[in-house]
């Protein structure tokens, strides 16, 4: 195998969404990504410049790449989260590209809950507004673990240190009051490409890295939680073959820590403990297993385990109970039922929950706690008190994003109706 | 100290066996669809690893237009041999005959299309309530916003502005009797992650996607595998060109490339170097700019 292509199977993966409006520039920046790293195909570019001529607009727009769906093209408008991807010899990278108005907080929702890193655009020209301390807000929700904050439009400010200086400095007396450890900023112009994918030589004054750089070099692999062992059993796996006679393994990914055979663990939620015979793949068996790898593990001793079940270690156990509050993004037109019933979705477990009590409602602008206002609707955050008809087995969702997050859906429609992190 | 960390395609293999796994406890009764082409071939190849040391759960599905390329069709059925795996076959020539369906006419006449029918038909045959795809959202705009699960209603139409909202690793197969749904684990892999994992794993491909002597002809600047079944225009000559295919469909819609690429590495050097997207060689894609979406909405994969 040639060392080109060695390289190419060694790469990291590194998941971020993007926040701000059309305004910001949003679709410029992602173009110029996938554009100046060649990976808008010339097929994919000669369409929408075609498009963009029919539409009778300036120049080619960008934003059609990811407008895929004829509404929106007939629309103008970004209705869904689009995915996205491109790739430089030291990473490969997935966009989730949420779109800037519409159903905002649940589209933002969605493509924060799987990445690790935020790009959130600030316009030079208008500064930390109402919309930039919403997007933080989100991210620091989500507990995204990356926050970069491209001041962009640097080219309609002169190129100003000091106007740049003056946002990060109004961004940071904000965000002191939340949770995000890693923020970074970085003036750009998107359209004229400074410090996107090359430093610009137009900000001397500027001694960081260029965005591209940065997403390429930003410490991930410590994102998940290496500590606390959680593996929720997903399938078990009987083969019934001569060869594999009494086979009985349990299928599943690792939520958290690391497993290794030998290891006492505790099965949830029976209480047996045992140790780990094997950790299973179809390419043999591994020494080590952890976050997000997908195994079997083989236990020493015969347990009734089965589905919705978790392996977890004796001397560290997860949060046990039927009992829980969450913070709650409402995501459908159909609002919030104080006492409702809904199904609930937690790691592979899936149980009936009843709204005990809705505690108060998240004002996203202010983070004001309104305790008055009963009525959550669709792109309402709130915190509310759950009943489940069987214990959970659970995290804080700031320990661990696998074992703090839960759905509800709709007993009536089958709709994903709420997202929820245990607090 | 240990690193704890994964490459790109163990981490996507990660997920797509997750996803696979959380089909065959969320469903009744699942199938596989499997076309012979690379997307099928690597799905099926994780679907394995996903159940290993058993066999597959649920049976593959294949929807045979009776244009396939011959290569294919060995290349399936000795594969399911190998594995022990179970086929059904739901065939667009009886759909045609039993008048379920009507033959296109004309020179650019496709059974693309009429693949639909007989998908939804041999779903409701066989009473499946959950198809597995091989879609990729890299591959076509309307496919970008395709979720993992998606939602089929009882016609098997997919309303793309109403999609369930995806979150975390948390997917809701709850559906309504009658309704179905589509679930693609390799979503999240682009056409070059597909091959550099075929090359990873080691994975035996069809003869068709490496360079070989064909006779083709030249249709509106698409090279077409020449047969029996394709009707030539006066103007359109046979010739005999070497050539590999990018993606496999239908003989009557999949383009050929010119090329010299004889090995795995070759392969991914020429996806790295291409400028063109794979698709851009599909006919099925260029009737309009949402061909495919609506070809989707109708029950499509």
């Amino acid at each position: 195998m040639s060392t080109e292509t060695k390289g190419y199977l060694d790469m990291e993966l590194l998941r971020f969404t993007t926040a701000g409006s059309v305004d910001d520039g949003k679709s410029t920046l992602i173009g110029r990504l996938l554009y100046d790293t060649k990976s808008i195909f010339e097929d994919q570019y000669d369409a929408i410049k075609k498009a963009s001529e029919q539409r009778g607009e300036e120049g080619v727009n960008l934003a059609l790449l990811t407008d895929g769906l004829r509404a929106e093209r007939e629309q103008g408008i970004t209705i869904d989260v689009a995915y996205r991807y491109f790739a430089t010899p030291k990473r490969k990278f997935i966009i989730a590209d949420t779109p800037g108005h519409i159903q905002y907080t649940r589209n933002m929702v969605t493509g924060a809950s799987t990445a690790n890193l935020a790009i959130i655009l600030v316009d030079a020209r208008k500064g930390v507004i109402e919309q930039t301390r919403r997007h933080a807000f989100i991210a620091s929700l989500l507990k995204i673990p990356h926050l970069v904050i491209c001041v962009n439009k640097m080219d309609l400010v002169d190129y100003s240190q000091e106007v740049y200086e003056n946002i990060q400095r109004d961004f940071k007396n904000f965000s002191s009051k939340l949770e995000v450890f890693d923020i970074r900023f970085i003036p750009i112009s998107a359209l004229m490409g400074d410090n996107v994918v090359d430093k610009s030589d137009r900000m001397p004054w500027y001694k960081g890295l260029a965005l591209l750089d940065m997403l390429e070099a930003i410490h991930i692999s410590s994102d998940e939680n290496m500590v606390d062992c959680r593996f929720p059993v997903q399938y078990v796996i009987r083969p019934y073959s001569d060869e594999f006679h009494d086979y009985r393994g349990y299928a599943g990914r690792i939520a958290g820590g690391i497993f290794k055979p030998g290891d006492k663990v505790m099965v949830l939620p029976s209480g047996f403990t045992s140790r780990i015979a094997s950790i299973d793949t179809f390419d043999g068996p591994v020494d080590e297993a952890f976050p997000p790898m997908s195994v079997t593990i083989r236990l020493e001793d015969e347990i009734d385990i089965s589905r919705g079940d978790m392996i977890v270690r004796e001397n560290n156990l997860p949060s046990v109970s039927q009992d829980f509050d969450v913070i709650i993004c409402w995501m459908n037109e159909k609002k919030l039922v104080p006492g409702g019933k809904y199904f609930i979705r937690h790691t592979t477990r899936e149980a009936r929950c009843i709204v005990r009590e809705l505690r108060y409602k998240v004002d996203i602008n202010t983070l004001h706690r309104n305790e008055e206002d009963k009525s959550i609707g669709l792109n309402d955050i709130a915190r509310i008190s759950l009943r489940t008809t069987q214990p959970f087995f659970f995290d804080k969702y700031r320990i661990n994003r696998n074992t703090g997050s839960v759905i509800l859906v709709d007993e009536a429609t089958n709709e994903t109706v709420g997202a929820g992190m245990i607090v | 100290m240990a690193v704890y960390h994964l490459n790109h395609l163990r981490q996507l293999e990660a997920e797509s066996v997750f996803v696979i796994r959380e089909v065959a406890a969320q469903f009744e009764r699942p199938s596989l669809l499997f076309s012979g082409g690379k997307d099928s071939i690597v799905m099926l190849h994780l679907a394995r690893k996903a159940f290993w040391p058993a066999r597959l759960p649920f049976p593959l599905l294949h929807i045979d237009t009776g244009h396939n390329f011959q290569e294919t069709l060995d290349y399936r059925d000795q594969l399911v041999e190998s594995i022990g795996a179970r086929l059904v076959v739901g065939s667009v020539q009886e759909s045609i005959d039993k008048g379920r369906a009507v033959e296109e006419q004309g020179y650019n006449a496709s059974r693309n299309v009429l693949q639909t029918v007989t998908l939804l038909d041999t779903i409701e045959e066989h009473k499946f309530d959950v198809c597995l795809g091989g879609g990729r959202r890299d591959e076509e705009k309307a496919r970008a916003k395709e979720r993992f699960f998606s939602h089929r209603d009882e016609f098997g139409q997919w309303d793309p502005k109403n999609q369930r909202p995806e979150l975390w690793n948390l997917f809701n197969g709850r559906k309504r009797q009658g309704e179905h749904f589509r679930v693609f684990p390799l979503s999240n892999w682009t056409e070059m992650d597909v091959w550099q994992y075929i090359l990873q794993e080691n994975i035996e491909m069809p003869s068709l996607y490496f360079s070989h002597d064909r006779d083709v002809f030249v249709r509106d600047g698409v090279i077409l595998a020449y047969s029996p079944i394709m009707k030539l225009k006066d103007s359109e000559k046979v010739v005999n060109m070497h050539v590999r295919f990018r993606t496999i469909g239908d003989m009557t819609c999949t383009g050929a490339t010119v090329s010299n690429a004889n090995t795995l590495e070759d392969i991914i050097s020429e996806v790295a170097a291409s400028r063109v997207t794979e698709r851009g060689g599909r006919f099925d894609d260029k009737r309009s700019d949402a061909a495919m979406e609506d070809r989707k909405k109708e029950g499509y994969f």
